[in-house]
């Protein structure tokens, strides 16, 4: 951090300084209780006067995502931000731009459920986010940032793998991660790309203007001959597979020699970094394995703790349990999996977890 | 250096700002800082609370079992917070409005009568100012040339005429606290 200003900021607040200084084309959201920072601090920035960048409050997120499809057919930086409820209107959106295999950001500050449910935060998106949410088989990139900092980083991550595979990212975070400050270092500001340079990039796929000396591009999910459809189907899933392949990132925290293994992403990753500080206080063998991208999911390096000989995992989800189905996936029958959670907005401490690992696996 | 402060009261009192005051105060001293607010209908008249983690180590949960330092300035936080101060830790609250004061003898006790003081003066918007200065008497964890750094850059420009007003707010607060056990 030498000799670079550190700033103080909420997660929400660092989104949309990250977004322009990453040289983002546009913005189109539409406020919701907890991520309304994010186009609040936009609309302060005013980055229209200094990067260009558009920012708009559409009318609802089913006009907000549209703008998304739209604009990011033309190989321009965009992207929107929500909570729950307004991802859930989003859902045929982003089924469309992952079928049409165009890059874009999604961030959602999830917020309890199901329906309106409560402002408060809530992990209770997993499923929606990483086994679809909208229709037919696709996959979002899914980043969990556990950080402000992490909130800035994944901007500018969650941007390079959209365009590394031409698909959606999505960075899941929560109303704990988007409302809480902490320090942050902000990126350098980069340009956004050129006309010339997104029609020399993007040349193969973007529809800016038909230049003479190529077939024309066209942006769709559609294709109504079935052998025609099944070939797409089979390049996404390729694609995906390279996704596995490639992509998972996680962070080990006191793993090697960890006798039980806590599974948890974003804010609940931070508390129960704390419980295993506590747990190692008391002399107990207990890890963290933090996912970092939910999808691809780290199941290779849960598969190899399993196979090491760890007694038992714990997936720690602000939820009624959902990572846990793919924790059981990676572990595959070889120890005990148990899930613990919170609901409706409420939210363990570090030891209210220590206790739940004790009872559910320790002490069982 | 690790120190876990809940700051809880009713929205309008200025609960949040002092929080980020006393973040931006952290910064200056370059301690790792949390500030995790109660957000959405709790901050429109109800009660309104921010946990507040300055430490020289990286700060792994947002979220505390229990805390170091309470300032408490309605009954509500009280009935919540009087139970979650670690042994040996510190409340500090104004009582202004209190009906119950605390019984724990496990703690140290301090009040400081903010909303009095503030009245005298017919200032109210030092009132989180002062309950800050009180704190840091009590507390100096971060050194008072770091506060007024932290202060200025918590505040909008527009509101920095204000700053002689709160630097001597600060100073009252330190004046008036006492001690109760």
């Amino acid at each position: 951090m030498a000799g670079k200003e550190v700033k103080l900021m909420k997660g929400n607040e660092v989104i949309a300084h990250a977004a322009v200084r990453y040289g983002c084309d546009g913005y189109f959201g539409y406020p919701i209780t907890p991520q309304s920072e994010v186009m609040e601090t936009l609309m302060e920035l005013k980055p229209w006067e200094t990067t260009g960048m558009v920012v708009l409050q559409a009318e609802s997120e089913i006009s907000s995502i549209n703008m998304v499809y739209g604009a990011a057919s033309t190989g321009k930086r965009v992207m929107t931000s929500s909570s729950s409820p307004g991802i859930s209107l989003m859902a045929e959106g982003l089924s469309y731009i992952a079928g049409a295999e165009l890059p874009c950001l999604i961030i959602n500050c999830q917020r309890g459920g199901p329906g309106l449910g409560t402002i408060q935060p809530s992990q209770g998106d997993y499923f929606q986010a990483c086994k679809g949410g909208g229709h037919g088989d696709y996959k979002l990139i899914v980043l969990a940032p556990n950080s402000v900092q992490e909130m800035h980083d994944h901007v500018a991550l969650g941007f390079d793998l959209a365009f590394k595979y031409r698909n959606p990212a999505m960075i899941l975070a929560d109303g704990a991660i988007g409302q809480m400050m902490e320090k942050v270092v902000l990126a350098e500001q980069r340009p956004r790309k050129s006309d010339a340079e997104i029609a020399a990039e993007y040349r193969d796929w973007a529809v800016y203007g038909k230049p003479a000396d190529r077939p024309r591009n066209v942006s769709t999910s559609l294709e109504l001959q079935s052998e025609a459809m099944e070939k797409i189907n089979l390049r996404l899933q390729a694609k995906y597979k390279a996704m596995e392949e490639n992509e998972v990132r996680y962070e080990a925290v006191d793993c090697d020699d960890a006798e039980y293994v806590i599974v948890a992403f974003g804010s609940s990753a931070r508390i129960c970094a704390a419980t295993v500080e506590a747990a190692r206080a008391e002399g107990l063998k207990v890890g963290l394995l933090r996912p970092i991208t939910l999808y691809p999911f780290p199941t290779q390096a849960l598969a190899a703790l399993a196979a090491r000989g760890v007694k038992g995992f714990l997936s720690v989800e602000l939820n009624a349990g959902q990572m846990v189905e793919d924790v059981r996936l990676a572990v595959n029958g070889k120890a005990p999996v148990e899930h613990y959670g919170r609901q409706g907005g409420m939210i363990y401490s570090p030891d209210e977890v220590l206790q739940a690992l004790k009872e559910k696996l320790i002490n069982r | 250096m690790k120190e876990t402060i809940i700051i809880a009261g009713f929205g309008g009192q200025g609960v949040l700002s002092m929080g980020k005051i006393l973040a931006y105060s952290g910064v200056m001293q370059d301690y790792e800082v949390t500030w995790m607010p109660s957000y959405g209908p709790e901050m429109r008249g109800g009660t309104a609370n921010v946990t507040v983690i300055l430490s020289d180590r990286r700060i792994s949960s947002p979220i505390a079992n229990e805390f170091d330092t309470a300032i408490i300035l309605n009954q509500q936080s009280m009935e919540k917070f009087e139970p979650l101060v670690r042994k040996g830790g510190t409340l500090i609250y104004d009582t202004n409005g209190i009906t119950r004061h605390p019984v724990r003898d496990d703690i140290s006790v301090y009040t400081i009568d903010a909303t009095a003081e503030c009245a005298k003066t017919g200032n109210a918007k030092l009132f989180n100012t002062m309950i800050l200065g009180g704190y840091l008497k009590v507390r100096p964890i971060v050194e008072m040339e770091n506060v007024m750094t932290g202060l200025k850059k918590s505040l909008p420009e527009r509101a920095w005429k204000m700053l002689p007003e709160n630097e001597q707010a600060i100073i009252r607060g330190g004046e008036i606290i006492r001690k109760v056990r």
